[in-house]
């Protein structure tokens, strides 16, 4: 009971100020939102997939504030990319350092033009999605997102998009708390490519809704930013059709707190689901990927690729599933995660599952936590490579697994070379 | 060229005393051979002039062309002109054998105050080496020695070598698990390299090698001394009669 009492309490201390808007669909979907969330409560400490991972700043009233960080002379993320850019500054749309959103083949709306206009697609994914990917565990904290999110866009792609849609996050006060909420709809057959970069806000708490339509195709690829101090909670919930390919890459250079949910339904037969990341983190940085894959479909693939470099006592974490329903045959599902610990101070925690109700299935899951290979790096020095340039290159070479996970040749050379350019920050 | 003089070596982690009192000089353009029984010291002696870790110099110094060695770092080393072939070469998952080969080469002209080889330079001189060990652009491809033969890590050795042109090479057990052919390509790779400025030190357990890498003294090594030094012909006698005698004679 009194534990109730507090559940309560600290929801109503983290809703405070925040409303349901809207009188059509969009406010419709908020509520039902509003009241799956108080029937579950915020996430604590105590349940199962917070075990590694302390919800505390996420879900406390206020967000701890956030120091801004000058990246210097780096360029911003996929800089040579040519997108459609849509920016936000601490969470809040702003049209005018964005692009005008037409892209021939994608519709873009806003969230807040949502609500009175009958956007049919979007009301089967708004929510919906999120709903789905409550079952069988919770993750109150995108429902939070669902029911009082503003800011965020709802885009669909009925061909082939020729540019990406680039989403900039930038940073600039100290105690902004922002939430994002995106849904995408891939149409058959069509092809997009999200691209999503920076921190965003001292505290961050996102949904990516994303139904991939019968043989249509998806791309993600984000670089969180390199703010030390902010706190980021993110999700992405996707339903991938029968022949249809979904792809996410996300670099994670520090942030004391990010944790990455991905739930993902490959619900047609012969689709394909590729979810990578790369962290990287020095000290003060907690880094958490909880994964959720379920085969429902025949024939279908799907791969985790998961490595984090961590010293100092940066911490790692990774939890992720992949769920065989019955009749899914032929799965074919691989799971990798591994840390390269840099010091003995810091360390990785794992909690790989699989769960299989088909008997003709493939998967095979693997987690590792080592140190660089001291011989490798004395081969490397003795051919004249310098120690720290050898130890790059070692690392890079842990990395690489997840960076061959995006496709594009372009955007992978700009991850590497920012990921280059942290080690070189970062002596170890 | 190469002066070592005195070395005694410990396992820093362990009271194992590897090397005693180790003595050898080998003179600009020629030649030296060390063969001896196993684990007498030989990969040791190597790594040790190498800069690998694990091992506690507590007497004696090597020198380069005057310069201390045991003072410097591993790549400090290399770029001083210091080469091994590893007797295990190592694989390296992730790195290409490419960019390996370009960051070696381009890291030890920078040290030396050179101008960095181009792509297109690189790529021309690379080819043509690995063509003569018969390499393919396949395995120049792969991860370093990843999936590689037992020979065809040793030729990539002998290919790395051939990039860096060392002044002082060391070859440790260049010629085990090579076949007959690959063993006269590095042999041929070898004496290509062979000039008045450059010098070799070949560790070896077979006679067969020096038909082809004619050394001008050998040495024979056992429990972390050289105990003989002479002409080819003390190969021979190894080869023919084993240790035991020359053992017992040291005694
Ligand atoms: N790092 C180490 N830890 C423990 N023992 C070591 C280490 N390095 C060398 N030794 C020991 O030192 C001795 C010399 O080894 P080394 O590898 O130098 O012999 P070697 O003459 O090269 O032998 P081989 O002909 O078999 O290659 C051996 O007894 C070996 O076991
Ligand atoms: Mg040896």
């Amino acid at each position: 009971m009194a534990l109730a009492q507090a559940k309560s309490e600290a929801l109503a201390a983290r809703t405070d100020g925040l409303s349901v808007g809207g009188s059509g669909w969009l406010g419709a979907a908020r509520r039902d939102a509003q009241a799956r969330l108080s029937a579950m409560g915020l996430p604590s400490k105590r349940d199962e997939y917070w075990r590694y991972t302390d919800p505390a700043s996420l879900t406390q009233a206020t967000p701890v504030p956030a120091a801004l960080f000058d990246a210097g002379d780096e360029p911003p993320a996929f800089n040579g990319i040519l997108a459609l850019r849509l920016v936000f500054v601490d969470g809040v749309f702003d049209a005018g350092q964005s692009d005008d959103p037409a892209l021939a083949g994608v519709e873009i709306t806003h969230l807040s033009q949502a609500d009175g206009v009958d956007i049919h697609w979007a009301r089967e994914v708004y929510g919906v999605l999120e709903a789905r990917g409550q079952v069988p565990v919770q993750r109150p904290l995108a429902t939070l997102n669902t029911a009082y999110a503003t800011e965020g866009f709802l885009i669909r792609a009925t061909a082939r998009a020729e540019r990406p849609v680039s989403l900039v996050y930038h940073h600039n006060s100290t105690t902004s708390d922002a939430m994002l909420h995106h849904c995408i709809k891939v149409e058959k057959g069509a092809e997009l490519t999200i691209l999503e970069q920076g921190p965003a806000a001292a505290r961050i708490t996102s949904v990516m809704e994303v139904e991939v339509a019968d043989g249509a195709r998806f791309h993600h690829i984000r670089a969180q930013g390199r703010d030390h101090e902010r706190r980021a909670a993110t999700h992405v919930f996707a339903r991938i059709g029968a022949e249809a390919l979904f792809k996410s890459f996300t670099l994670t250079a520090n942030g004391c707190l990010t944790r990455n949910e991905q739930v993902l339904e490959l619900a047609g037969d012969d689709g394909v689901a590729h979810v990578a990341g790369a962290a990287v983190g020095d000290g003060v940085f907690h880094h958490d990927d909880t994964v959720f894959i379920t085969h429902a479909g025949l024939r279908c693939e799907s791969r985790q690729v998961f490595k984090k470099v961590l010293m100092n006592g940066a911490v790692g974490v990774f939890q992720g599933k992949i769920l065989v329903k019955p009749g899914a045959q032929k799965t074919d599902g691989y799971q990798i995660s591994q840390s390269l610990l840099l010091d003995g101070d810091s360390q990785f925690l794992a909690k790989p599952e699989l769960e299989i109700y088909a008997d003709d299935v493939k998967c095979s899951h693997g987690s590792t936590s080592g140190a660089i290979d001291e011989t490798a790096l004395f081969y490397l020095q003795s051919r004249g490579v310098p120690k720290r340039v050898a130890q790059s290159l070692l690392v890079l070479a842990f990395l690489a697994e997840a960076i061959g996970e995006i496709e594009d040749e372009v955007i992978a050379e700009d991850i590497r070379s920012r990921l280059e350019g942290w080690l070189q920050r970062h002596e170890h | 060229m190469l002066e070592i003089k005195n070395l005694h070596v410990k396992l820093e982690e362990e009271d194992k005393v590897i090397l005693k009192g180790v003595d050898l000089k080998i003179g600009a353009g020629e030649v030296h051979a060390i063969m001896g029984p196993n684990g007498s010291g030989k990969s040791t002696l190597s790594y040790v002039l190498s800069g690998r870790e694990g091992y506690e110099v507590t007497e004696g110094s090597a020198t380069l062309d005057g310069t201390e060695l045991l003072e410097m770092e591993p790549e400090e080393r290399a770029a001083a002109g210091l080469f091994l072939a590893f007797q295990y070469p190592v694989e390296i998952p992730g790195v290409g054998n490419m960019t390996f080969l370009r960051t070696a080469v381009n890291a030890q002209r920078k040290a030396r105050g050179e101008e960095e080889l181009s792509a297109g330079e690189f790529l021309k001189i690379v080819r043509e080496k690995a063509k003569a060990l018969k390499i393919d652009a396949e395995m120049l491809k792969r991860p370093v020695n990843v999936g590689f033969s037992g020979g065809e890590k040793k030729r990539n050795e002998i290919l790395q070598m051939a990039m860096l042109e060392p002044r002082m090479c060391i070859l440790d057990e260049t010629d085990s698990g090579l076949d007959v052919d690959a063993m006269k390509l590095v042999s041929d790779g070898v004496n290509a390299l062979r000039d008045a400025g450059r010098s070799f030190l070949v560790i070896t357990h077979y006679q067969r090698l020096l038909d082809h890498i004619k050394p001008d003294v050998v040495h024979i090594m056992a429990a972390g001394r050289i105990i003989k030094s002479g002409g080819p012909e003390l190969a021979l006698e190894v080869e023919n009669n084993g240790y035991a005698d020359l053992l017992a004679e040291a005694k």
